[in-house]
């Protein structure tokens, strides 16, 4: 009978169970999650916890700029530059020759199937060091560094320097590996060194990449010099951290602001090096 | 470079231990400086039997000597060695698309040039005279200070040429190099190349699609079939009978072969981290 009739037409969409269970499946599991990190929204809005609230904000306008105060922050904040600058570098030193142990499109074993044991057990090894250096917060490593160099900016640099070079040695290392391996891999096969591989067929894919997150970095690492100043690394954070000790709303402002312009001025240098890259 | 093949079998290393080698125990023999065209249809095994030949695949089964030496009885270090005395030029260029075509060129001697110099010649190139002799024999001296992503499909295929004269390879595998290329340009390019190969005694082996072309310009015909040797002849005695017997089409595909086993997909690349 029914091989007689026209075909019913599909009325229900046959993913609607799976999109409604997936969806009652993440609430499942959230929503313990919203108990456990104690998330009470409605906190925020009760009076006893509103009105202190409003007074601290209040103490940041109006924001002090007198001049003295001024010639502070702006030396605080090259200060910071200058500790996410070196910081970063001395990463970046740390970082690419990691990275060209990591990649595994700079083999040479790996060009006809599978890499060789010594050189797949190298690479492993290379990025569990990557997976440590950027596990360990950096504001533990300024904790350490703090007590073994003393207060001030030298422990910032290191800190930075340890904790970006595994971020940067795991990223590259990535960007280099889902780039197109063509170029590389014909350089290799044709006899090329695995570096000459590297500046003649990797890096030209990648530079606009590698650049753009490196000053990306770059920005994260001139805020995470704040918190590192809170510590005592130095820098405009150990001003900021001051002025929250002694309720100085107003100067912290003026550095919250300087530091929207920093970020700021970052992203504008990010867009114009990838603009030149392209 | 001379060449011996015996009952030789190759197959990619993504392929299935099930699927048939895509070269069957190929026997063939090149004396040094000789000059070879492969021809025969799609998943032929020719792609397979140059990149043998590279040493950029290790064989299934069977021998390989280039002159005397089986490349895989080398030590890894020997071995890269010997591939810089090889050249395989890809029927796709291996052309990054920002870098500039003087580099580009450039990058085919860097076998026989240290890193330094390799790192100096990116600061400012060392070998412009030369970059651009090779260019100016495929035609393209004016393209020596453009990008490679400015050039058309036929450029970039005739840099990637360009590139194997500055190899000094005594072997040179050229995959395909006419595929973008209008008539008058591929029957150029081929001169250049056979014309390159006699002046240096380089041997040389190339795939071609274009048969009249092949046997027009090499001395000698080698034709592919399913991984296996069908001729291997002087063009004059290649006849269309056996052309036409090279090319046959089978009644009914049983399965779509690919010259290169299609690559794992590689991860999606993040843009935000």
């Amino acid at each position: 009978m029914s091989a007689v009739l026209p075909r019913q037409p599909a009325r229900r969409d046959p993913a609607w169970a799976r999109r409604v269970f997936w969806l009652l499946a993440a609430g499942a599991v959230l929503w313990p999650m919203l108990v456990l990190a104690e998330f009470k929204p409605w906190l925020l809005l009760a009076p006893e916890s509103l009105e202190p609230t409003l007074r601290f904000l209040a103490g940041f306008v109006p924001p002090r700029l007198d001049g003295e105060f001024l010639a502070l922050v702006a030396r605080e904040t090259w200060r910071t530059v200058a500790i996410a600058t070196a910081g970063l570098t001395l990463a970046l030193l740390l970082a690419l020759p990691l990275t060209l142990l990591a990649v595994r499109s700079l083999s040479i074993s790996g060009l006809t199937g599978r890499m060789a044991a010594l050189p797949a057990a190298l690479r492993l090894a290379v990025r569990a060091l990557l997976v440590v250096l950027r596990s360990v917060p950096e504001l533990v490593w300024a904790l350490v560094f703090v007590r073994v160099v003393g207060l001030g900016a030298t422990a910032g640099v290191l800190a930075i320097a340890l904790t970006y070079a595994g971020m940067l040695g795991k990223v590259y290392a990535e960007i280099l590996e889902s780039g197109e391996a063509h170029p590389t891999e014909t350089l290799l096969r044709n006899g090329a060194g695995r570096l000459q591989a590297f500046f003649y067929g990797s890096l030209p894919q990648n530079a606009g990449e590698l650049t753009s997150y490196t000053v990306y970095r770059w920005e994260c690492a001139i805020r995470s010099s704040a918190v590192l100043g809170f510590v005592g690394a130095g820098g405009l954070g150990q001003q900021m951290d001051s002025s929250m000790k002694m309720f100085n709303g107003g100067e912290v402002s003026t550095m919250l602001l300087v530091f929207v312009l920093l970020v700021a001025a970052t992203d504008r240098l990010s867009a114009w090096l990838r603009r030149t890259l392209a | 470079m001379k060449i011996e093949l015996k009952s030789l079998s190759g197959r990619h290393p993504a392929a299935s231990a099930s699927a048939p080698a895509a070269l069957q125990a190929l026997d063939l023999a090149v004396a040094a400086g000789e000059q070879v065209a492969v021809i025969g249809p799609s998943g032929a095994g020719k792609t397979t039997l140059l990149h043998l030949l590279a040493c950029a695949l290790r064989p299934a089964a069977g021998g390989l000597a280039l002159d005397g030496v089986d490349p895989w009885r080398l030590a890894s270090r020997e071995r890269q060695r010997l591939r810089g005395r090889l050249f395989l030029a890809p029927q796709v260029p291996p052309l990054p698309p920002r870098q500039r075509v003087v580099t580009a060129v450039l990058a085919g001697r860097l076998p026989r040039i240290g890193l330094w110099h390799a790192v100096r010649s990116l600061f400012y190139p060392t070998g412009i005279a030369q970059a651009d002799a090779a260019l100016a024999r495929f035609d393209l001296a004016d393209k020596l200070f453009a990008r490679v992503d400015r050039l058309s499909g036929g450029e970039r295929q005739r840099v990637g040429l360009a590139r194997a004269l500055l190899s000094q390879a005594r072997l040179v595998l050229v995959d395909e190099p006419l595929s973008a290329l209008d008539p008058t340009r591929a029957s150029q390019a081929l001169a250049t190349l056979t014309g390159w190969a006699r002046d240096s005694g380089a041997t040389l082996v190339a795939t071609l699609h274009d048969v009249p072309l092949a046997l027009e310009h090499f001395p000698r015909i080698v034709g592919l079939r399913e991984g296996r040797l069908m001729f291997d002849l002087p063009p004059v005695q290649v006849t269309p009978a056996l052309l036409a017997g090279l090319y046959a089409h089978e009644t009914a595909p049983d399965e779509a072969v690919f010259d290169e086993a299609p690559a794992t997909p590689r991860p999606v690349v993040m843009h935000c981290r």
